[in-house]
């Protein structure tokens, strides 16, 4: 129907001149299959984006759910959990990306070869290698006690059985997942900064330090802050890394954001489950409106 | 002379002292994998470097289906390719006409869609997890690929129309005006013209569907419970509801699991990581 729209008022008299400039192209037929290409994405958008977050929102609309929401230590730890995990391990990645990234800019073979290897944990898929760590820190069997029996005659922790260790843990792969990305990203920002300045400031006596704060950083600041950001929002939705290796215990004292909604699901309070998505809207929003405003610029 | 050479053997030591860290903190896990897929049962964690006799019998478990855990293994493999691939080709048909509306033809409207399509980018997938669920259920359905397929292409296809849009953008303006003024219509434009210039970024785009579908995990978790439909990642998970799992059997799955993925990714590095680093951040 709206496609009959267009194309009668592209058919007024006097819009029919000749080739229209092709900024805004007025020709019906153009803007008829403008409209015939984009509809199977906002057939999907409606359905599967739409309905679904208007349905969410609908089943949490009461306010006894916030309250019974409010009132379960666990939701409260959850959101300790949540923060404790952005701030310490957004800052850490980054900062580690940010200095590898100066790493992996030199040009040494066994340099090119170590960033080939560097990715894989990006490249390979989070379940068989979360699982693998799980592994490793199992307290009986797992690789890393047996050796630090070996060592020292000593039980090493129970890793992840102690929920301060075992978030840290998810804290630990999640930046094992995503670190090589971000090295990647930071190693083109400093790729881009033009190797004349560099040349002039040696020529000048510049110290590496030197080097850093008043070259690479000045040029690579917005995009930290940017990656920062979208990193922040990832990592907010980041349902593997605690869910593989701690699956939110012990005693549901690990769980974060991401996979709290599932274990309301599991307790038969979808209510709750969309009533935590409601609370953390107001944190993700500002972010997210923030990432918009930075690509459509 | 000397003193060249030793002041660059210290700065090459230094970067040696940081690349030999990088190097094990990124293996180790991996490695660990390696290890336990090639080790024979219960030798796995004698603490070695390297097993005494590496054997392959693990996959041949795996591969004849010969565990209660690996029952459906050639199932379920076949249904984590037949998602990935489904989802894969539909994203890349949704985002290509889509883009190309959008950034070629100008629809009216095209840049609110575009904008709806960012911000459902940024809203992370684990917050719609639980929504998508009950709309599946809502549409009868749960347990049919088609929920995992059509949930993947949702997710995919809004960073997929941003990166194609991206690169349409870039394509000189007069091939549209030389086209229009030659008489083509908008679907030979769309054939002749845009469609071979634009086949790196969907190459790229592609694979991105693929691989975000074929790594899933909580969306896979959520919408396909029986143990026929799941896709091969669900299953490894599933490993995990005993104590006394066969470690050997999974490492070995979890091997063939991420094998294709990485090797998918290394072939298509050229298109992922400039496609990744113009999608990530635009600084």
């Amino acid at each position: 129907m709206s496609s009959t729209l267009a194309l009668d008022s592209a058919a007024k008299p006097g819009r029919q001149s000749a080739p229209a400039g092709p900024t805004r192209p007025r020709l019906s037929p153009w803007q008829a299959w403008g409209i015939v290409l984009i509809a199977p994405y906002v057939l999907v958008f409606a359905v599967f984006v739409l309905y679904p977050v208007a349905y969410g929102l609908w089943l949490a609309r009461h306010p006894a759910s916030y309250v019974h929401l409010f009132d379960d230590p666990v939701f409260v730890r959850t959101v300790v959990n949540t923060l404790v995990f952005l701030i310490i391990g957004i800052n850490l990645k980054m900062l580690v990306a940010l200095f590898l990234s100066g790493f992996f800019v030199r040009t040494r073979w066994w340099i090119r070869w170590l960033s080939v290897l560097f990715i894989l944990p990006w490249a390979v898929p989070s379940i068989p290698t979360i699982l693998s760590l799980r592994f490793m820190l199992n307290p009986e069997w797992g690789v890393i006690n047996t050796t630090i029996f070996r060592l020292t005659g000593a039980d090493g922790p129970n890793w992840l059985n102690n929920p301060q260790l075992a978030l840290g843990l998810a804290i630990l792969v999640h930046i094992w997942k995503s670190l090589p990305f971000w090295t990647l990203i930071l190693v083109a920002g400093r790729l881009a900064i033009p190797g004349e300045m560099y040349e002039a400031a040696s020529v000048d006596g510049a110290t590496t330090w030197q080097k850093f704060r008043f070259i690479t950083w000045p040029s690579l600041q917005t995009l930290y802050l940017t990656s920062s950001i979208l990193s922040m929002i990832w990592t907010l939705g980041d349902f593997n890394s605690v869910y593989l290796l701690t699956g939110g215990g012990p005693a549901d004292q690990t769980h974060v954001l991401a996979t709290l909604g599932l274990r309301y699901l599991r307790l038969d309070l979808v209510d709750l489950s969309m009533a935590t998505v409601v609370c953390a809207l107001p944190f993700v929003l500002p972010l997210v409106y923030f990432m918009m405003k930075r690509l459509s610029r | 002379m000397s003193r060249s050479l030793w002041r660059q053997a210290s700065s090459e030591a230094k970067l040696l002292l940081i690349g030999i860290p990088v190097a094990i903190w990124t293996l180790l896990p991996i490695y660990h994998l390696v290890l336990f897929a090639l080790s024979p049962r219960g030798q796995a964690v004698t603490g070695k470097l390297w097993p005494d006799h590496p054997t392959l019998d693990n996959f041949a478990v795996v591969f004849h289906q010969e565990h209660h855990y690996l029952l459906h293994f050639w199932k379920q493999l076949w249904n984590s390719v037949l998602i990935a691939v489904a989802a894969g080709a539909i994203t890349l048909c949704i985002a290509t006409a889509a883009a190309f509306a959008i950034s070629r033809l100008r629809v009216r409207g095209g840049r609110t869609i575009m904008n709806l399509a960012l911000f459902t980018y940024f809203i992370p997938a684990a917050f719609l997890a639980v929504p998508m669920y009950k709309t599946m259920g809502n549409y009868g359905l749960l347990n049919s690929q088609w929920a995992l397929i059509l949930a993947m292409v949702t997710i995919a296809t809004p960073y997929a129309i941003w990166v194609l849009k991206q690169a349409s953008d870039k394509l000189p303006l007069e091939l549209d005006e030389a086209a229009r003024i030659d008489g083509a219509t908008p679907l030979q434009l769309f054939r002749l013209v845009y469609l071979p210039l634009m086949l790196p970024s969907m190459v790229a785009v592609g694979t991105y569907a693929l691989l975000l579908a074929w790594n899933e995990y909580l969306y896979a978790f959520l919408l396909l419970s029986d143990d026929r439909s799941t896709t091969l990642g669900v299953a490894l998970g599933s490993f995990l509801s005993a104590d006394d799992s066969p470690w050997e059997l999974l490492m070995a799955t979890g091997l063939l699991y991420a094998l294709p993925p990485a090797a998918i990714y290394y072939a298509f590095k050229r298109y992922m990581v400039s496609g990744l680093t113009a999608g990530a951040v635009k600084s």
